[in-house]
């Protein structure tokens, strides 16, 4: 901007805009390896430097290497990239069905598949996530039924939340996965909150708070991190830094601090960024910051930092605001295919297998979704009722609500 | 039986719900080692330990969004917020989270939970400590609110909300705190003392969720009020020699509409009276369910009483509350028509 000598407000804007070619050049990426693991019980102060890099396992000859190396088995990496490659056949297919008029909205995760699904790797049962809407891996990884997703979707007479949700939106008590608002930053403060409880019951059970890069901007964020800090309750707080808040790039939200997990750094509280598109390292950091919980050492605040391939949503065209190949240029690559060639250098793993793999999970997807929509999607088939409506307001419907009803099912030509 | 002012009453009810369920957990700004601004939780920490009662951070939505994670976690958190007129910031929490929680998981996550907020006037407390903010929680599905007007209601309906398991919201109209109020500024407070409605019995009891009490009988025409202005109502009945019958809501939702119903086809005449402003205020819905339910039975137009809608001023507080003058012209009014 010329100096006009007069004073302006300052508006960040990202580096490129559709047209211009993207280029990652000015990320600092540290290699592979190259950060150091510390012990879980090390002092905040002490790793203030992990808020400001990037802890990498996966090397470029698709080795791992390093501190943080070897947190999993094999054949736990070979379930992780199965759980990724459900995960992207499913979203594929969805978006689809929701192009196909079978649902009205669908969010993917393309792209960030492996945050969602290394980290449920590393949690326990009794454990409870408090997900955004694009963490679906988790329940994928924890082996929840993706038919009873799809149900979900659909919003059909299956649907576990009985029509009331729009998609995307899943709740299973069972898998430690708490029921999702809709509305953003709200859960953050009520994972610590879970956590709270978890510590005054004398338990071990860890919660863990989801949030996305544009949601920190929040007070809920903030508030999140003051009953964190104040009360150090077993609880891990997430932030997914995929670059995109719908069209507002990450640094409206950021603001000057140099890195979503700086922010953790005023709060006391071990505040770490990792490669979010390595699974190994996703995995590594995670299982330290639920140990730590687990050990009554406090929270932890982790950034993950990836990138949103896809459309924020089905209702959504990045092409209005972020160049096209912007995806293609991004320098930590794709989960998946990460993982895959990590696999497949270490010998047990190859591209026929891969093939194999692929084939039977687009089978078993279609399988599901055909069960799904066997049952009912959004407009045709079997389909919750109003008495769904007015159920669950309250454990016991109230007169009010019970007057209403008998009006609802006389409209409907059921009462 | 011992006379309690209605903080020692609210301060009994939590010793006995803590005292009976190990669940139940006490926070909020100043109510741990203090023990609350109003002392409605004096004693708690010392007899229950910190990890059951304890101070939180000056964060409304964080103190409201914790309670629904422990409440969800299986706790029973009953929590303060320091005055109704903060409770802004965590409206978010209470609207799209705490209320809505069981219906939109379908039943697998619930917040059992009271938020209790000390409401209302006539304490000069300007416009951030004076509002009557009911109407804002009572039209949000999924919430109970509740306002007592005696000791002996606030122990049993605090007991009730907190053993409820959807969140109540609690209001305590801070006026009553330590004696009735019958809106006649200008003589001395009678201390609860000296008044019946503060015999307050030891020991666990409720008073359900849902039901409206007839506190005057009268044949000539029903007043509905509630929290504050149950107490105006008796006196300005009493004053102008009018057999008003007197009906204390205690619970804005769910409405207690049979008690209602009932008394206003005996009468024919009916004035809704609140603290809170007009439009929009809880009064317009009173008046939408009289009509539905009793139109043929009125005589006359149903009158509302109410605060202006202006913010709730300092120095002009008794020029702002709705006390036994106006509360009687609407009554003449009624009467005469």
């Amino acid at each position: 901007m010329t100096d006009t000598g007069r004073s302006y407000l300052h508006v960040p804007e990202p580096s490129f805009r559709p047209g211009d070619k993207p280029t990652f050049d000015e990320m600092i990426i540290p290699k592979a390896g190259a950060v150091r693991r510390p012990p879980v019980d090390v002092h905040p102060d002490d790793i203030q430097d992990l808020a400001r890099t990037i802890i990498r396992v996966m090397s470029s000859d698709n080795e791992a290497v390093g501190e943080w190396a070897a947190s999993l088995t094999d054949e736990d990496a070979l379930e992780g990239l199965k759980d990724m490659m459900r995960l992207r056949t499913m979203d594929a297919r969805l978006l689809r069905a929701q192009r196909q008029g079978k649902t009205s909205f669908y969010m993917q995760a393309l792209g960030e598949e492996a945050v969602a699904c290394a980290f449920q790797k590393a949690l326990e049962p009794g454990d409870m996530n408090f997900p955004t809407y694009r963490q679906q891996g988790l329940l994928i990884t924890s082996g929840y039924p993706m038919t009873s997703m799809m149900n979900q979707i659909f919003s059909n007479s299956q649907d576990p939340m009985k029509g009331r949700q729009l998609g995307n939106l899943y709740s299973s008590k069972e898998h430690g996965f708490f029921s999702i608002s809709g509305n953003l930053a709200t859960q953050f403060v009520q994972a610590v909150g879970w956590a709270m409880a978890s510590a005054i019951e004398g338990n071990d059970r860890v919660g863990v708070g989801w949030i996305g890069d544009g949601s920190t901007a929040e007070g809920d964020f903030h508030a999140g991190l003051v009953f964190a800090s104040t009360y150090q309750p077993p609880c891990v707080l997430n932030i997914v830094n995929n670059q995109w808040a719908i069209s507002t790039y990450q640094g409206i939200a950021r603001g000057n601090a140099a890195t979503f997990a700086s922010k953790g750094l005023a709060f006391g509280l071990p505040s770490l960024r990792v490669d979010g598109n390595d699974y190994l390292a996703v995995h590594a950091v995670a299982k330290w910051a639920i140990e730590r919980a687990r050990k009554r050492l406090g929270p932890t605040l982790i950034e993950y930092v990836t990138y949103r391939e896809g459309a924020h949503s089905t209702s959504d065209d990045p092409s209005a605001y972020r160049p096209k190949d912007e995806a293609d240029g991004w320098p930590l690559g794709d989960p998946i295919e990460r993982l895959k060639g990590y696999l497949i250098a270490k010998g047990v793993w190859s591209e026929d297998r891969h093939a194999q793999m692929a084939s039977q999970i687009e089978d078993e997807v279609a399988a599901a979704q055909r069960e799904s929509e066997a049952i009912g999607t959004l407009l045709e088939g079997d389909k919750p009722g109003p008495r769904d409506m007015f159920e669950d307001v309250y454990e016991e419907m109230p007169p009010h609500l019970r007057e209403q009803l008998a009006q609802s099912l006389k409209e409907a030509g059921e009462g | 039986m011992a006379k309690k002012t209605m903080i020692e009453a609210i301060r009994d009810a939590h010793h006995i719900a803590m005292e009976a369920d190990e669940k139940v957990v006490v926070f909020g700004e100043d109510v741990g080692y203090f023990g609350g601004v109003f002392r409605c939780t004096a004693g708690l920490q010392e007899k229950f330990g910190k990890a059951r009662c304890f101070d939180a951070p000056i964060c409304e939505g964080g103190i409201v969004g914790a309670a629904i994670g422990m409440a969800a976690y299986g706790l029973r958190p009953c929590i303060e917020i320091q005055f109704a007129d903060y409770a802004y910031p965590a409206y978010d929490q209470i609207v799209s989270e705490a209320a809505r929680l069981r219906h939109r998981s379908g039943g697998q996550f619930t917040a059992p939970m009271v938020i209790r907020m000390p409401t209302g006037g006539g304490i000069f407390g300007g416009q951030t400590h004076s509002q009557s903010p009911e109407a804002l929680f009572a039209h949000v599905s999924g919430l109970k609110t509740v306002i007592p007007s005696t000791p002996y209601d606030a122990k049993g309906l605090l007991l009730a909300s907190i053993e409820d398991n959807d969140p109540v919201i609690f209001l305590e109209p801070k006026r009553l705190y330590n004696g009735p109020f019958d809106g006649e500024h200008d003589k001395s407070i009678v201390p609860w003392s000296k008044h019946d409605d503060a015999e307050v019995p030891d020991g666990h009891y409720t008073v359900p969720l849902g039901k409206a009490k007839i506190v005057r009988e009268g044949k000539d025409v029903t007043i509905l009020a509630y929290g504050t202005m149950v107490h105006v109502a008796k006196k300005t009945a009493e004053d102008q020699g009018i057999d008003a019958e007197v009906i204390d809501l205690r619970t804005l939702v769910p409405l207690d509409t049979e008690t209602i119903a009932q008394s206003v086809q005996k009468t024919g005449r009916c004035v809704v009276v609140h603290e809170a402003t007009r439009t929009c205020g809880y009064g317009a819905e009173l008046v939408s369910i009289v009509n539905e339910l009793c139109f043929w039975a009125l005589e006359a137009p149903v009158e509302r009483v109410t605060g202006w809608d202006t913010p709730y001023p300092h120095s002009q507080e008794w020029d702002y509350f709705p006390g036994p003058k106006r509360l009687g012209a609407a009554l003449n009014q009624v009467m005469e028509a």
